[in-house]
């Protein structure tokens, strides 16, 4: 566990498992103080503050759904007046999916997935940059996909948000760059989480490492890339997949 | 609320230094482009705007001014209605 850092804190939104939780707890490792964003298990959120306060490291669970409009004010409000200082790192990972072939995708597919895994990454990017630009410095790390690289079928709306998302990353991350901010988004590619459980293992077959990757492993780039070794990386997009993207 | 010219102007200038410039070319009459002033620079200003006196300055409202004279004016405007 490394030294506390007081100078600002961390946000991670859909924290309470898989590659947000392992993130979560990486970035409590690195001394920083923990928002655990979760929208609906409440006791999983709790679970990820309870192993990260024993490790002895800091986290609070903060309760909400990004998609809401209203939440990223909610959830930067609530990390600020528990820690009393800014966030300087912010980590969009919250991320859903609902799959089907295009010619049979619903609206409300689509839009559920554009609101969560990018219209919501836009919101909380966009709250994050007023005391990041302020303090002249700050990370954000975009959890996009494999997906938002290369095809997958079944999953045009997941694509279609991650690779928007990549693409959010890119232009954002240049606006803001000579404020020492930086802006990137992690591409994993086939991760054992709840997310891929019930999923096709089509993808799982093509992947040039021949095995799935660990929330760790992506955790593990997210600590990079908010890292102040990090400081001349920005608008990238590291594949965490195994060569699936290559 | 109701601010003065004068306070306006001694926070936009002490702002806008911070950007760079040199707070003794920051004159009323001053462009934005002399002072190498750019649009990010001048979405923080909107920031510090809304943060000290409650006015909200949209992008549409920054894209018109010119001026540091141009942001003063604006500012007491809108605070005063």
């Amino acid at each position: 566990m490394a030294e506390p850092r007081t100078d600002g804190c961390a946000l991670v939104t859909g924290a309470s498992r898989g590659i947000g939780a392992a993130i979560a707890r990486t970035l409590a490792g690195d001394g920083w103080a923990v928002g655990v964003n979760y929208r609906s298990d409440r006791n999983a959120a709790e679970g990820v503050v309870a192993s990260i306060s024993l490790a002895g490291g800091r986290a609070l669970a903060l309760a909400g759904d990004v998609a809401d409009p209203a939440v990223p004010e909610a959830l930067f409000a609530a990390l600020e007046a528990e820690y009393g200082c800014p966030v300087l790192v912010l980590v969009n990972n919250a991320g859903i999916s609902a799959d089907d072939l295009a010619p049979s995708l619903s609206d409300d597919a689509w839009d559920a997935v554009i609101a969560t895994d990018l219209t919501a990454a836009f919101r909380l990017t966009r709250r994050a940059l007023k005391p990041m630009l302020k303090a002249r410095r700050g990370r954000i790390v975009n959890v996009a996909s494999v997906v938002g690289l290369r095809a997958n079928p079944g999953q045009s709306n997941y694509a279609a948000a991650k690779a928007g998302l990549i693409a959010f990353t890119k232009n954002a991350a240049v606006e803001v760059a000579r404020r020492g901010i930086t802006i990137n988004a992690v591409a994993p590619g086939w991760i054992d989480t709840d997310m891929t459980a019930g999923v096709s293992t089509d993808l799982l077959a093509q992947v040039p490492a021949r095995r799935a990757g660990t929330p760790q492993e992506v955790a593990a780039c997210v600590r990079f890339l908010t890292s102040d070794e990090a400081s001349y990386v920005t608008g990238a997009v590291l594949s965490v997949d195994g060569g699936l993207a290559a | 609320m109701s601010v003065t010219s004068e306070q306006v102007e001694t926070r936009v200038v002490e702002t806008l230094a911070s950007f760079g410039p040199d707070a003794s070319q920051i004159r009323r009459t001053a462009t934005f482009e002399e002072l190498d002033i750019d649009s990010l620079d001048l979405v923080e200003l909107a920031q510090v705007v809304e943060d000290e006196y409650g006015v909200v300055l949209k992008g549409e409202d920054m894209k018109e001014l010119k001026t540091v004279g141009d942001a003063i004016d604006l500012i007491v405007e809108r605070a005063d209605s």
